[in-house]
């Protein structure tokens, strides 16, 4: 490419501007990956939910426990695949800080109900085998550094033993096959549990999750459920993942407005700042554009030249993006557990280079078209 | 032979009946009227007229940066008043030199850069360009200011790497639009003994407009631009045209 050194001689002209410009772009990108990281999470969050479940809770409160005797009832509602049941156990982790949600869990069943979080089988084997034993997702093993085979000590919350400490064995640790999948969770034995807490609660849980069959059975199924335990001492609330997370989503619609609304006005800003260094930039250089031209560079090369700076400036502000890779994930680390993790995905990546060049051909656009139009006799008797 | 009256045949550049006219507001300025002019190979002509009489207007027609009203220009066999925009660029890369008063350089690019630029419009591998610009500032005295930006050159200088990027794809003629008109006595003296030398030792045809009757003594020939047409001064006899005629 010859005309590269007459380019790159063009674009270090004036080198603080060309910093500033860059600069620009970096920034805005670096936002454009933020805003795109921050959305993605969101609905991401937003799509650990799966049509394929219903959770059913005790009418009265999410607090109130649900008799395990439910179970078998339930299973014999037509369109039910499997079942499980957890209960939430609330342990602290050396500090309060250090929260993770733990579950108590229906070995058997669990993996039934969620096929998408994976233990390798040797290590659920080891697991069912231990009435001690716990399986942690992939995210809270790394922030905690565990390794298999370590002793984790729980000090419990619960009702009526607050303050014991349970050791678990780590015998296990899943991951999700997909990117929203949560990883943080801890398991333990339902066996475990139910003979260390006192007879009230040997017989409750917390919750019930179903896998159903057919999503399009869902409110016939959650009706049957509720139905049953009509006027029961324990009425059941039966809803889809989704319905769970429906005030989630609404949310999260208003989130993703406000985010294409700041990412429109900060490209917008982005393509006026480019558009008016580019455009002072051709007119700075009308004598020596009109040089070219009388020398026989033709209109469409000095076109080119000048949409090729503004390109090449947009590709350096991609550093940007650069920048957020690397940054983003470090910023979501204190927010491990609470969100699912914030990562830059190609796809933002690949949006973020896409925006970068548009703008760049877009603010540069104007200045290059006056640019070929430029005439030489206008331009040397201008001057 | 250098000729204003239209009746040559087979010169190097046949001007014939050349008229431009600009619209300025409603008044129409007829600034050349039945301009002829013919120049053969290895002619050296300045052209002088009073400001506004239509010199660079005229430099402008020749060099297929304008188009006439009315009336041809003919370099070499090809009349360029009937090409396209587009094709005019190529001719212009093909046969036609520039150096203008000012703002010739551009000033980010070394001096050797600068004459490099009309090679790039050519086939010519990168090492051929080179050898053809050392070349070109070797012809111009300035083999040793190649890595040298404009602003680092004196503006006789800097005319002299003007005058090498116009020479080094070698076209049919150079077009001079006051290139003295910038300088001092002696780097004005220096770029015409440099024009000169390209006439008479590299049988260049240069075209030149100036103001300064001492630099349009050293021109083969003085051509006065006068309501619209060219008018003959007076051949010069001496030695150094005679030479070349
Ligand atoms: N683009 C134009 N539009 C209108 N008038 C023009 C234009 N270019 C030149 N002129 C006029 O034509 C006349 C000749 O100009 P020019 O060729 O530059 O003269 P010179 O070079 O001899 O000083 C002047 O009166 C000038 O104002
Ligand atoms: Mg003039």
């Amino acid at each position: 490419m010859k005309y590269a050194r007459l380019i790159f001689a063009n674009l270090l002209r004036k080198k603080t501007r060309l910093a500033l410009t860059i600069g620009s772009f970096a920034a805005a990108l670096f936002l454009f990956a933020l805003l795109g990281v921050v959305g993605n999470t969101f609905s991401l969050a937003n799509g650990v939910v799966s049509a394929h479940r219903l959770v059913i809770t005790n009418r009265t409160s999410i607090i109130n426990l649900l008799p395990l005797s439910y179970r078998d009832q339930i299973l014999r509602v037509p369109g039910v695949q499997s079942i499980t049941h957890n209960n939430w156990f609330g342990g602290v982790y050396q500090d309060p800080k250090n929260f993770f949600p733990q579950f108590v869990i229906d070995p058997q069943n669990q993996r039934r109900v969620y096929p998408e979080l994976i233990v390798p089988k040797a290590q659920w084997q080891t697991f069912l085998n231990d009435r001690m034993g716990a399986v942690v997702g992939a995210a809270t093993a790394r922030r905690f550094g565990w390794k298999l085979g370590d002793r984790i000590p729980l000090t419990t919350t619960l009702y009526g033993l607050a303050g014991k400490v349970w050791d678990f064995n780590l015998d296990g640790i899943y991951h999700g096959t997909q990117p929203q999948d949560d990883q943080t969770q801890f398991w333990i034995q339902w066996a475990y549990y139910k003979e260390s807490v006192p007879p009230q609660l040997q017989g409750q849980v917390g919750w019930y999750v179903l896998r159903i069959r057919n999503p399009d059975d869902a409110p016939r199924i959650a009706r049957a459920v509720d139905r049953m335990f009509i006027n029961s001492p324990n009425e059941t609330r039966t809803e889809t993942e989704s319905a769970f997370a429906a005030g989630w989503v609404k949310q999260f619609a208003n989130i993703k407005l406000l985010i294409l609304s700041i990412g429109s006005v900060v490209f917008f800003t982005l393509l006026l700042v480019t558009g008016n260094t580019m455009a002072t930039s051709v007119r700075e250089r009308t004598a020596e554009l009109a040089i070219l031209k009388a020398i026989g560079f033709s209109d469409r090369a000095v076109l080119g030249f000048i949409l090729a700076e503004s390109l090449l400036i947009a590709l350096a502000g991609c550093i940007g993006l650069v920048f957020a890779g690397v940054l983003i994930p470090a910023l979501g680390q204190p927010l491990a557990g609470l969100l699912p993790a914030l990562v830059v995905t190609p796809a933002v990546l690949g949006y973020g280079v896409l925006a970068a060049v548009a703008v760049g051909f877009a603010s540069a656009l104007l200045p290059a078209l006056s640019a070929r139009r430029l005439r030489v006799v206008d331009a040397l008797r201008r001057v | 032979m250098i000729s204003v009256n239209g009746n040559q045949a087979n010169s190097l550049i046949q001007v014939r009946g050349l008229d431009k006219t600009y619209r300025r507001g409603n008044e129409d300025i007829h600034v050349l009227q039945g301009l002829n002019l013919d120049v053969d190979q290895g002619d050296f002509v300045a052209f002088m007229g009073p400001s506004g009489s239509g010199k660079t207007t005229l430099l402008n027609l020749l060099g297929g940066l304008d188009l006439p009203t009315r009336g041809s220009v003919t370099v070499a066999g090809d009349e360029i008043t009937h090409m396209s925009r587009r094709r005019l660029t190529q001719w212009r890369a093909r046969h036609v030199g520039f150096i203008f008063q000012m703002y010739n350089l551009i000033p980010v690019l070394t001096a050797l850069q600068n004459v490099e630029l009309p090679l790039l419009l050519t086939r010519l591998s990168r090492a051929e360009r080179r050898r053809h610009v050392e070349t070109a500032l070797a012809i111009v005295g300035l083999s040793d200011r190649m890595q040298h930006f404009p602003r680092q050159l004196s503006g006789g200088q800097e005319q002299r790497v003007a005058i090498a990027r116009a020479i080094v794809a070698d076209p049919t003629f150079l077009l001079c639009d006051e290139p003295t008109g910038d300088l001092d006595r002696k780097s004005a003296d220096e770029v015409m003994d440099l024009l000169q030398r390209l006439v008479n030792e590299h049988r260049k045809t240069v075209l030149m407009v100036t103001h300064d009757p001492l630099v349009a003594r050293i021109a083969k020939l003085t051509l006065h631009l006068e309501k619209g047409v060219l008018v003959e001064a007076g051949a010069r006899q001496d030695a150094a045209a005679g030479a070349v005629s």
